[in-house]
């Protein structure tokens, strides 16, 4: 290969690269001084984060099966930015005693998962595509594994092993019956000959199933919730953040350029499944104690709403979806964050535990009520920007009544966010969490997700220029 | 072309310093915070001297006209291809003018404050809300378009709210702002229709393409009428509610004489010299478009002016709270200016009452601030607002009677004092246009030196007191303000505000009119010497006046009521029939159907529970079956 193609792939390579000299430092450091790989994985990560924000040629590789231009370049950064925080959120609890014997597995795997996105979003071919969704799943369900001396979390890992594996097979199913009747697994190629008739619908229906699980859209998400509860909190955050993120990036993708014939059968789809995931979402999150597990249902929940950005087709649609997981990962990870420090300071989980938070974490509990908020989409901070954009692009495309779902979904959602800002803010507690010190990384990680809560919402030239990179049908 | 781009700062600075003090300012040394606050507006008031150097006298001018410059724009919101939410500051004559009073007074209020406020609880908050206020302030005055100047406008309001309560534990200060916040809010809601209607027919908040005598506003002609009244100037009269409100002006005047509950700085900055005089700068800043597309609500402007004034004077003549009786001035003075404003045409020396206005709006800042903080410099010696309790205080506190006499001189318009040569612009200007308002004018002008000089001697003469402690001057720090105010009261007179601010930016000759000049000062020597008679030494006078005219008295002492009528209106009609109803509404329709989506939520998330149960067969059941089922239904059922 010729250096430009390496500049072409550098997102791959230099992830690949640092997924080994962690391994290697690893083997090379003194057991007692495991620690320092945190360091060296974050310094080297944001390193990396700052590289992929550079310009860079737009290209194919490999007979067209990788390709690169800028709003795909846009989403791997997007992603690196979100594993960023997540690696800053987690270096308290890998410094914790059980976890020092395997701290760079932690960021091998993470970081293998993200080369596995990234293939999956630079990819041309349904090959490609499926390696890299592979590469982005299977250790994961390691990663939920992770504390294995832990029943729930093995049991979590097992579960969305099976889970994917069922989803893959019938995934598969649906590629090997697309391409039986086009005879492509290219992307530009399949666009060409698609005519939508009934066996290739079959086929669309599968992938979109395969797609389903990874995004949690009902009635494929009963895996959400007990391997979100059973996973470390980092996992959970990466999982409902990040894998879904990439996931979602890569739907929109192969739905605009290789599905748009049948735009207005996955429309339907996208429309039923829309409603049936926000409100079950909701459902379930009212009901939740368990903070992990009520932030596993409201994602679902989210991720109906991400889908009335689909819906439409258009331009507005892709940059809103786009916009809206930039927004999700920081306003999501920072309520994540709170979470975590707080679990890790005193292993408190449940909404009970916050009761009077505010009097003892003044700081944590600003921090999550402004999260909450961007998720719940109250203006002025940035959920409140992404949902608008949300529904005005369904809007547009006279999708009146599923906007109106949608609305009536974020009052009950409002409703459950709010819960838990109560008990931080009003409820009093006769046994409330010890006031605590977080460190240096942990603030430094929760800092960038305000800022990013507040600067995505005022600066209206990033969506400018997310839509500017975004296509429609 | 002078280079302006500096300017920017004279907004971002207050912003930065509003920032440090509120957020870091529990940190800092009360002192010190005080001091950077200070020391903070001291250069903002340079950077607007020198601001105002550059334009009046280096900047270019264009047939003789000064120009109006944009010296920074960037667009914030854009909501289509023309209508646009800007950001900017514009410099003309009049921004430049209140560029200098704002941060002069502003500059005085904190030196002023370091030795007022001193061992307050609360010092840097305190500072760091006049921050925010002169920021607003400054916002408000270089606005280069009507939302800009609306969203300031709010701010102000805000700022306002903040100082009027900053003793927020004391109930009637609490009162006062909350009072002082939802009055202006009221009348701010006129000003937003206002715009919206303006905007919507000339599709541009843009000042210059506004004002431009070829712009949307004032060549279209057509547009529906109402009442007899076209759809501009119908704009017109409600962006001038804004400006009632924040001027307090009658019907919007009663929040006034309540903020005085603040602390006297403010009132000298806010609800003396500054904020209060915005509803003034606003008619101003669309001055031709009132002018001359829509004279009718130019005269609503000078009429609810004169009537204003002319309602304070004669409540100021019975109150005894010192602080008070400045307020109502302050409101008689802002009248005079609205009513020259609503005398006065359009360009060259038919300009004259906007040039008076301007001009007034300048002196009254300098010696109404003055007379404010000297208020606030006996206060401060003897506890008590009320004159009753006050008098003979001339031997203990020399400068403060000094200053204060300066002021009083002024504000009766004795030459060659500042209050002499814009109030007698103002006059001329009234005579030529409109007898009657001459009239009201000549007559309140008599009122204002009465008043003013009953203030005087009751503080200052009269019988002595017994006070707790023998009154002491106040500190350098609060003097020294006080002479300089002094020294501007009595100098700035003679700025030629003619060649300077006029209304269509070309200077024109003004002269004093003898005709004019001479029985305006005599009325005010009847006030002087009126109050004199009756208050500079103990008589019966004044009771026995308020005895015979005993109905008379009790009503102009009650303020005429008007506050009980806007109690009464609110109480019994609006609270009764129209709120009651909805409140009714609201908590058993609104929240009933509320209710029950929450009920059929809870139930539902009940019921549906036992899908989630952990068994990961069933997990698998469901997704296939899932798959199966979206397959049948789309493939087949519903294509």
């Amino acid at each position: 290969m010729s250096p430009e193609k390496f500049v072409i792939m550098r997102h791959e390579l230099l992830l690949t690269a640092a997924a080994l000299m962690v391994l290697i430092v690893e083997v090379f450091s003194h057991p007692d001084k495991k620690g320092k790989v945190i360091t060296l994985s974050a310094i080297c990560f944001g390193l990396i984060t700052v590289l992929g924000l550079l310009p860079s040629p737009e290209g194919e590789l490999f007979g067209g099966m990788y390709i690169t231009n800028a709003g795909r370049l846009m989403m791997k950064n997007i992603l690196n930015i979100g594993v960023l925080l997540v690696f800053l959120q987690s270096a308290d609890w890998l410094r914790r005693d059980e976890n020092s014997e395997k701290i760079s597995e932690y960021f091998v795997l993470m970081i293998s998962t993200l080369i596995g996105m990234n293939f999956m979003i630079s990819s041309g071919h349904f090959l490609m595509f499926y390696i890299g969704l592979e590469l982005a799943t299977i250790p994961i369900a390691a990663l939920a594994a992770y504390d294995r001396h832990r029943n729930i979390s093995a049991e979590a890992g097992i579960k969305l092993i099976l889970i994917s594996a069922l989803s893959s097979g019938i995934l598969l199913y649906g590629l090997s019956l697309i391409y039986g009747t086009t005879g492509s697994l290219y992307f530009g190629e399949i666009a060409t000959v698609f005519r939508g008739s009934n066996l290739q619908l079959l086929g669309f229906i599968f992938f979109f199933t395969g797609m389903a699980f990874k995004i949690s859209i009902v009635p494929f998400h009963l895996w959400t919730a007990d391997v979100y509860e059973g996973s470390p909190i980092n996992i959970t955050a990466y999982l409902s953040v990040i894998s879904k993120g990439a996931a979602v990036f890569i739907f929109i993708i192969v739905l605009f350029t290789v599905f748009p014939v049948i735009v207005a059968a996955w429309q339907k789809v996208i429309y039923v499944t829309s409603i049936l995931t926000m409100t079950i979402g909701n459902l379930f999150a009212i009901r939740q104690q368990n903070l992990k597990r009520f932030l596993a249902f409201s994602s679902i929940s989210q991720a109906g709403y991400i889908l009335l950005g689909f819906i439409g087709g258009n331009q507005l649609g892709m940059a809103s979806v786009i916009y809206y997981i930039l927004v999700y990962i920081f306003s999501n990870l920072g309520a994540f964050g709170v979470v975590l420090a707080i679990s890790n300071a005193s292993g408190k989980e449940n909404v009970d535990d916050y009761n009077g938070l505010y009097h003892t974490n003044p700081k944590l509990s600003l921090i999550m009520m402004l999260a909450l908020f961007s998720l719940a989409g109250i203006p002025p901070v940035a959920g409140y920007f992404g949902k608008f954009f949300l529904f005005t692009a369904a809007a547009e495309k006279g999708y009146y009544t599923l906007v109106i779902i949608a609305v009536l979904n974020t009052i009950i959602s409002l409703y459950y966010y709010l819960l838990i800002v109560k008990a931080m803010f009003l409820l009093k507690s006769d046994n409330p969490i010890e006031k605590f010190k977080s460190t240096w990384y942990t603030r430094f990680a929760l800092g960038l997700c305000v800022a990013g809560i507040i600067v995505t919402g005022f600066a209206s030239g990033l969506f400018e220029l997310i839509r500017n990179l975004s296509f429609g049908i | 072309m002078v280079n302006f781009g500096y300017t920017i700062w004279i907004l971002i600075l207050p912003f930065l310093m509003f920032l440090l003090l509120g957020l870091a300012g529990h940190k800092l040394k009360p002192k010190l915070s005080g001091l950077l606050g200070t020391i903070g507006l001291g250069i903002i008031t340079a950077l607007s001297y020198v601001t105002a150097y550059k334009y009046f006298f280096t900047s270019e001018k264009v047939d003789e006209a000064f120009q109006k410059l944009t010296a920074f724009n960037s667009v914030w919101l854009q909501l289509t291809e023309n209508l646009h939410i800007d950001i900017g500051i514009l410099l003309d004559p009049i921004s430049v003018m209140m560029l200098i009073v704002v941060t002069t007074v502003s500059f005085m209020v904190h030196i002023y404050s370091i030795g007022y406020m001193h061992g307050e609880k609360g010092f840097e908050r305190f500072f760091a809300f006049l921050s925010l206020f002169t920021f607003s302030m400054l916002g408000l005055v270089v606005a280069t378009n009507i939302f800009q100047m609306y969203i300031f406008w709010e701010l102000v309001g805000v700022s306002s709210y903040l100082l009027i309560g900053f003793y927020y534990t004391k109930p009637s200060a609490v009162r006062a702002s909350k009072k002082a916040f939802i009055v202006t809010r009221f009348a701010d809601m006129g000003f937003l229709i206002g715009i919206l209607i303006l905007s919507f027919n000339t599709k541009t908040f843009d000042f210059i393409t506004l004002t431009s005598l070829s712009g949307p506003a004032i060549t279209q002609t057509g547009g529906a009428a109402f009442m007899g009244l076209s759809v501009l100037t119908w704009s017109m009269i409600f962006v001038y509610m804004g400006g009632v409100g924040k001027s307090a002006m009658f019907p919007f005047h009663i929040w006034l004489p309540d903020a005085m509950e603040g602390p006297t700085p403010v009132s000298a900055l806010i609800h003396a010299a500054t904020m209060v005089v915005a509803g003034v700068y606003l008619v101003a800043r669309m001055f031709p478009i009132y002018s001359i597309a829509a004279p009718d609500a130019l005269e609503v402007v000078a009429y609810v002016g004169a009537f204003s004034s002319l309602l304070a004077a004669v409540i100021a003549c019975t109150q005894t709270d010192i602080k008070r009786v400045l307020a109502y001035s302050t409101m008689s003075q802002i009248g005079y200016m609205m009513l020259a404003l609503g005398v006065s045409g359009y360009g060259g020396h038919d300009g004259l009452g906007y040039m008076a206005s301007m001009f007034h709006l300048f002196t009254h800042a300098m010696f109404k601030a003055l007379l404010f903080l000297g208020a606030g410099a006996i206060i401060h010696a003897v506890h008590s607002n009320y004159m009753t309790e006050m008098g003979g205080l001339r031997k203990y506190l020399p400068i403060t009677h000094a200053t204060f006499l300066i002021a009083c001189l002024t504000i009766a318009g004795v030459p060659p004092l500042s209050g002499f040569f814009s109030k007698d612009e103002i006059l001329t200007a009234a005579l030529h246009h409109n007898k009657l308002l001459f009239a009201v004018e000549y007559a309140v002008a008599g009122l204002t030196a009465f008043y003013m000089f009953r203030l005087y001697f009751s503080i200052f003469w009269g019988k002595e007191r017994h006070y707790h402690h023998t009154p002491h001057e106040a500190p350098l720090t609060m003097t020294v303000p006080l002479m300089i105010l002094a020294v501007g009261s009595v100098f700035s007179g003679f700025i030629p505000f003619s060649k300077l601010v006029t209304s269509d930016s070309r200077p024109f000759e003004s002269h004093i009119e003898m005709a004019v000049a001479i029985p305006s000062v005599l009325i005010g020597l009847v006030g002087i010497f009126v109050a004199y008679i009756m208050y500079s030494k103990e008589t019966a006078i004044p009771d026995k006046l308020a005895t015979t005219f005993k109905y008379s008295y009790k009503w102009a002492y009650n303020k005429f009521y008007i506050d009980e009528v806007y109690l009464f209106v609110t109480k019994n009609i609006i609270f009764r029939y129209i709120s009651t109803p909805i409140a009714w509404f609201d908590r058993h329709i609104v929240d009933g159907t509320m209710n029950l989506i929450a009920l059929v939520t809870q139930l539902v998330s009940f019921r549906i529970r036992g899908f989630q149960s952990g068994q990961l067969q069933k997990y698998g059941y469901v997704f296939v079956t899932g798959a199966i089922a979206l397959a049948i239904i789309f493939v087949y059922l519903w294509k």
